[in-house]
């Protein structure tokens, strides 16, 4: 399940002392009764609705604080500017799944089924419709769930290597085989003439760049673009392949399951969650969005990291509102504590791994603290980003409302995003970003179609305005 | 227009972005309670009877504009409310944005929506073959909506700051006073295609609108005369 997560610096041991005033929790709350700070911190607000820009912040200064304050401290405040960080690329992968669908109609074709839901929808009968997409659901959503226990059972055992190589093997054939597909349908759509060994040349440019920006290092703003660029591919799978009840289905359960998954103490993704916070681990960067952070894979020393940051402590500075991606660069060096996350990739029409997506939550580590608390952004599950796209790519490909049904589900997701970040402000744990979103575009999706839209139609027809 | 005020005006403040998409999450909303009772109002009626369908729909329009303001007047509460946190939280002990600006972008966000969902169809139909009309309709029908459209979008944004600042100041007459306004405006549309009746209506309730809204937000012809001499 993917998870919005924050940075919560505070959960660091005690060596962090001076870094504290970096690591504000805030509650977001209207009312915030447990703000507690000195007026030299820095503060972020994290209530969508009620937050400041960064602006305000310019004057605060840095101070030491004790120990014990810090824990009592514990606010974490989202800027209005970290819910913009997550809006963009989510409306970005959305905006690029409506484009192809309405343009390429490959995607909306049904060419046949994956082999996770053998249950046609063509019947006869609707009961029996029914029926056959709740068995598809059922069918992919234990799969998922294999796989996530799967997942967490390698990862308890510490087989490392085998995670790796699962992802390095999915990425890859995201990356080659589905972008090939997807370039070659464009290319039909528009006519365009392309011989194999241009295309060759751009795919394999394409292909390995994606590979070291995902897995190693690279650029930020270029490993984002990477990372949106397969969640669409990702979600143009699934709503080609996914017949039409069934994909409502399935994004009612994973929307449930990912609330159970994370919250229940039993919850697979929680075990994962917490067994990383134990082992002060990093995650894996396939799976996530950072909005500021580029991370190594392995995790820096940490005296080295508080050296640094003692040093940078005495000089630090708050700056003002620009995004420190660079310096998110050079600081990189390491999350202390990383929850893990599992992108839910199911590999198209070739039978592959499926992964469920665990609750990820990256801790900054000690260092992270000494950096300025505006680069610390949010993280958001990659199987967040895909499932949102299906929702709105499915909205605009079968829906009789077309446009107005499909910017209402992009309206729902993004108040929905908002919401799961205000309440991860207020929780400051791991949170699932399915549910509230999901529900949501689901809502708004069956009501503008079925409501709305006979209405609007009239309206239209006789030119009345409301 | 109303893409260029939000580019202008609301992209660079991430909050203002924030407040603009609840804005059209609440349109939305209303939107979607106003349609719902419209559409159990024609199931439980006939089909057939044109008139009565045609009574319907204007029932449907006005409930729906009420609905609306309705809405624009809970937006409003939370608006306060979060004033209130973000004073709370803020350094200096005032908001960083104040309660006019939120008046602004919020009627922005309802108009954008409203806008949008007013016209995105058409559009995306006016890619088509360019038959405008055929059938005896009115050949004007695309520029007339996109009139139509772009003054109801502005009028959204004034009657969002007209709103807000009844609200404050607790004059309920302007606040009767924006209803009225969206009640005739809404009324006048449906002289429709009798373009005459509507648009001109419209166009002079926007400007009355306008300088209204101007007024109460601190600007004054001086302000105007000044800036047109480019600040002499």
């Amino acid at each position: 399940m993917t998870e919005l997560s924050a940075h919560l610096p505070q959960f660091q041991h005690g060596q962090l002392t001076e870094n504290f005033p970096d690591n504000h929790l805030s509650n977001t709350n209207d009312n915030s009764e447990r703000r507690r700070h000195d007026n030299s911190e820095r503060r972020r607000n994290d209530n969508p609705e009620s937050e400041t820009n960064g602006q305000p912040q310019n004057n605060i200064q840095q101070v030491v604080e004790q120990d014990d304050e810090e824990d009592e401290e514990l606010t974490l405040k989202y800027g209005a500017k970290h819910v913009i960080m997550l809006f963009v690329p989510v409306t970005l992968c959305m905006v690029v799944v409506v484009a192809t669908i309405k343009s390429v109609s490959f995607y909306t074709r049904k060419d046949g089924q994956l082999i996770y839901t053998p249950f046609t929808e063509e019947t006869e009968t609707v009961g029996q419709r029914a029926l056959n997409s709740i068995l598809n659901a059922a069918i992919m959503i234990s799969v998922i769930i294999v796989m996530t226990i799967l997942l967490v059972v390698l990862y308890k055992y510490r087989c490392y290597k085998v995670i790796h190589g699962w992802l390095i093997i999915s990425s890859l054939l995201l990356l080659f085989f589905f972008s090939f597909i997807y370039l070659g349908e464009v290319f039909k759509t528009y006519n365009v003439a392309m011989d194999y060994i241009t295309l060759a040349l751009m795919i394999w440019n394409f292909g390995v760049v994606g590979m070291i920006c995902i897995h190693w290092k690279g650029p930020l703003r270029l490993q984002q673009a990477y990372l949106i660029m397969i969640s669409a591919l990702m979600a143009l799978v699934f709503i080609k392949y996914l017949p039409e009840w069934t994909a409502w289905l399935i994004l009612a359960v994973i929307s449930v399951y990912d609330l159970v998954a994370v919250l229940c103490p039993k919850g697979p993704l929680r075990m994962l969650v917490e067994t990383a916070q134990e082992r002060n681990e990093t995650l894996f960067p396939a799976l996530i969005y950072s909005s500021t952070m580029v991370w190594l894979v392995n995790m820096a020393e940490e005296d080295p990291e508080a050296q640094r940051k003692a040093s940078k402590n005495s000089t630090y500075d708050k700056q003002g509102s620009p995004p420190q991606n660079d310096d998110a660069e050079a600081d990189d060096g390491g999350f202390s504590q990383e929850w893990q996350q599992q992108r839910d990739s199911r590999i198209g029409p070739i039978e592959s791994t499926p992964e469920s997506r665990a609750a990820v939550q990256a801790l900054p580590s000690n260092s992270q603290t000494s950096e300025d608390p505006e680069e610390r952004g949010v993280k958001l599950g990659l199987g967040d980003f895909i499932f949102y796209s299906v929702l709105v790519g499915k909205a605009s490909a079968t829906a009789s409302g077309d446009w107005n049904t499909t910017l209402a589900c992009f309206v729902a997701i993004l108040i929905g995003l908002c919401l799961t970040l205000l309440l991860l402000a207020i929780f400051k744990k791991a949170l699932p970003a399915l549910p509230i979103s999901i529900t949501f575009g689901l809502v708004f999706y069956f009501a503008t179609d079925n409501l709305v839209q006979p209405f609007m139609d009239q309206l239209a027809f006789h030119q009345f305005y409301i | 227009p109303a893409l260029g005020l939000f580019l202008f005006t609301i992209a660079r403040d991430p909050l203002r972005i924030i407040i603009l998409i609840a804005g059209a999450f609440f349109w939305l909303v209303s939107l979607l309670l106003s349609s719902l009772i419209w559409f159990i109002a024609v199931k439980a009626s006939d089909p057939n009877d044109e008139p009565l369908q045609k009574g319907l729909l204007i029932f449907g329009v006005m409930f729906s504009v009420l609905l609306q303001e309705a809405f624009r007047f809970l937006y409003y509460k939370l608006l306060r409310k979060a004033i209130e946190g973000l004073v709370a939280l803020s350094e200096d002990g005032c908001s960083p944005i104040s309660i006019q600006q939120m008046a602004y972008v919020a009627g922005v966000g309802f108009g954008l929506m409203s806008g949008a969902f007013s016209m995105i169809n058409l559009l995306a139909d006016a890619l088509g073959p360019g038959t405008v009309g055929i059938y005896g309709d009115s050949q004007l029908y695309f520029l007339t909506s996109a009139f139509m459209t772009m003054v109801l979008i502005f009028l959204h944004t004034f009657w969002g700051i007209l709103f807000f600042h009844g609200c404050e100041n607790r004059c309920w007459w302007e606040i009767v006073a924006v209803v009225v306004m969206h009640l005739a405006v809404s009324a006048s549309s449906f002289c429709n295609p009798v373009y005459v009746g509507s648009l001109v209506p419209s166009y002079v309730l926007m400007a009355v609108a306008a300088t209204w809204a101007y007024l109460l937000s601190g600007g004054s012809a001086q302000n105007v005369r000044r800036f047109l001499l480019c600040k002499s």
